[in-house]
């Protein structure tokens, strides 16, 4: 197997993995490895080392909302332009132009309903590009990123079997 | 009282008449005394388990449920369903470039165990002698000798990677031998034999007219180099019967569904026995197999990566705590060498489990060439594997420890 993949597929199941045992799991020396994840952090491949946190179980948690988009471009400039002025508010955790019937779709983050909304109808709706908005609050998350929130699997295995 | 003890010797006769010689010959498989003592400990962390930590993949369970609502509930034809038996033809074409008629070549069976049986009873007379490399599955002699047949075991070594040897295979070979019984990658060792060692095997097998039962069931379990299907070998097509499944592979232990392909005399005539013993496999699992084929690429792949990761992990742990370990390439077993430590397998592995908690399964138990080594299955989470070391280490800390003591 490739080891920058290898690499990857290990840090982005496990961020708080540290040099020694990735070294261990892939047969390489230590260096090797640190200089291999130095060069990923270096060149942008490795972003951030992320948590995924269940905001449900904590008392004052966060609300999120999805909101689709539909933009008018101006000429020469494009999606770029939009996004990236959408991108800059610390509310937003994400910003995707899609495919559909909508052209960006975002995740908002904040601490009420109406935080949320307020936040929609002030900031995002009144740039000169957003033609409308449309708000979809989240009432569960069952999976994120790839972790499921609401059950873990448990089977048994018996101890010894040939 | 006396009255009581005669009855119950009495009793305890007339049980032992009421079972066959041949089934008394046989021994209760050593993993047995572990397994009852695994049991009786809490916080034991298992080694011993030869089938996957992971749960059978989503796609797979979701179709056997899908299976279920649709009423798939019924027999199928002894053979398997005829869907399930070309999609393994066509895996076989692409994989291997070999041609294998779905028709009257391939038998779906209740897993590989149901097969090699089916494979012995219909090859052999009675005293027609099976050659069996060891260390090996503690199923395959067993199965030799409730067909009848007599099982000649040849040992491999370390010193050879624990590959079999074509010299041993042909020292063995006598007028009465009819099949040479293989298995690679190899539980219990980890060994692979790459295609030119296999060759050799095959040499031998078309030089003396014999059969080659090729259980291949962790081929995709290869972490360095590329498997060799035995039938792939030239002209072993028609004089090997490869048996393979998904168990391991797929993490389908529990669904029991595996495949036998072979020519039309062995495979009909073990679908004739399949026919009268166990009719078909089981319905669910025909199908679990199907979705496995067509859509199980990417998840066995992932599977198999982080199987290698384990691999590196503990071996490397094993050769740090001073029990020599060889790298296999492949299934998901390490099998250090606890040699000079003064004791056998079997007492380490017993002393293991109650100092320490930890269930390994002594090399023994899978042929006596086994002796001083240990199977340890990396098929558990990384922290297991890691806690696992651990507690190794100290136990070989603390016997080493009394000895210079």
């Amino acid at each position: 197997m490739d080891i920058v993949q290898n690499i990857l597929e290990i840090i982005e199941n496990d961020p708080k993995i540290d040099i020694s045992e990735i070294a261990a799991l892939t047969g390489r020396s230590d260096e090797e490895i640190r200089d291999c994840v130095c060069q990923l952090e270096g060149d942008g491949t490795i972003r951030k080392y992320k948590t995924i946190i269940d905001w449900d179980k904590v008392n004052n948690g966060f609300v999120y909302a999805i909101i689709e988009i539909k933009v008018s471009l101006e000429r020469e400039t494009g999606y770029n332009v939009v996004a990236d002025r959408i991108s800059k508010f610390p509310e937003v955790r994400s910003v995707r132009l899609m495919s559909g019937d909508h052209d960006l779709s975002l995740t908002i983050r904040g601490k009420s309903m109406k935080r949320v909304a307020f936040f929609v109808a002030e900031k995002i709706a009144t740039l000169p590009q957003v033609q409308s908005t449309a708000t979809h609050f989240v009432l569960k998350t069952y999976k994120e990123d790839g972790v499921i929130l609401h059950e873990t699997e448990h089977t048994e295995r018996l101890p010894i079997v040939a | 009282m006396k009255q009581s003890t005669q009855s119950a010797s009495r009793l305890l006769h007339k049980r032992q008449m009421r079972v066959s010689d041949t089934v008394q010959s046989v021994p209760p498989s050593g993993i047995r005394r572990f397994f009852d003592l695994a049991n009786e400990l809490e916080g034991v962390i298992s080694l011993g388990v030869g089938e996957p930590d992971f749960v059978t993949p989503w796609h797979i369970r979701e179709s056997c449920i899908h299976a279920l609502e649709q009423g798939y509930t019924s027999y199928t034809s002894n053979q398997g369903l005829p869907e399930l038996r070309e999609e393994i033809a066509g895996t076989f074409m692409r994989n291997h470039s070999l041609h294998y008629d779905p028709n009257e070549e391939i038998l779906i069976t209740t897993g590989v165990s149901e097969g090699i049986d089916l494979a012995m009873r219909a090859i052999l007379n009675r005293g027609d002698e099976v050659i069996v490399s060891e260390p090996c599955y503690v199923s395959y002699v067993p199965t030799v000798i409730f067909a009848g047949g007599v099982p000649v075991t040849v040992a491999t070594g370390i010193e050879n990677d624990f590959k079999v040897t074509a010299e041993r295979i042909e020292d063995a070979v006598t007028e009465k031998t009819r099949a040479i019984m293989i298995n690679y990658p190899n539980n219990p060792t980890g060994a692979t034999m790459g295609k030119k060692d296999l060759e050799e095997i095959a040499d031998v097998a078309t030089k003396y007219d014999l059969i080659v039962i090729s259980d291949e069931i962790y081929d995709k379990l290869t972490y360095d180099g590329k498997h060799t299907c035995f039938s792939s070998l030239n002209g072993m097509i028609t004089n090997t019967v490869v048996f393979n499944g998904f168990s391991k592979s797929h993490a389908m232990t529990g669904l029991r569904v595996g495949y036998a392909l072979g020519s039309s005399d062995i495979i009909g005539a073990m679908t004739k026995i399949h026919q009268y013993t166990m009719l078909c496999a089981p319905i669910t699992s025909q199908m679990a197999a199907i979705d496995a084929l067509r859509n199980g690429r990417v998840e066995v792949e992932r599977m198999v990566r982080e199987y290698d990761r384990r691999r590196h992990l503990i071996i490397s742990g094993f050769n740090r705590i001073g029990l020599d370990c060889f790298w296999g390439k492949g299934a998901f077993y390490a099998f250090p060498s606890i040699a000079g430590l003064g004791m056998t397998a079997d007492e380490f592995a017993e002393r293991l489990m109650l100092e320490k908690r930890v269930a390994v399964v002594p090399g023994d138990v899978f042929g006596d060439c086994g002796s001083g080594f240990l199977r340890c299955s990396y098929a558990a989470s990384r922290d297991d594997i890691k806690e696992a070391l651990l507690r190794i280490g100290e136990f070989v800390e603390s016997i080493t420890g009394d000895g210079i003591a």
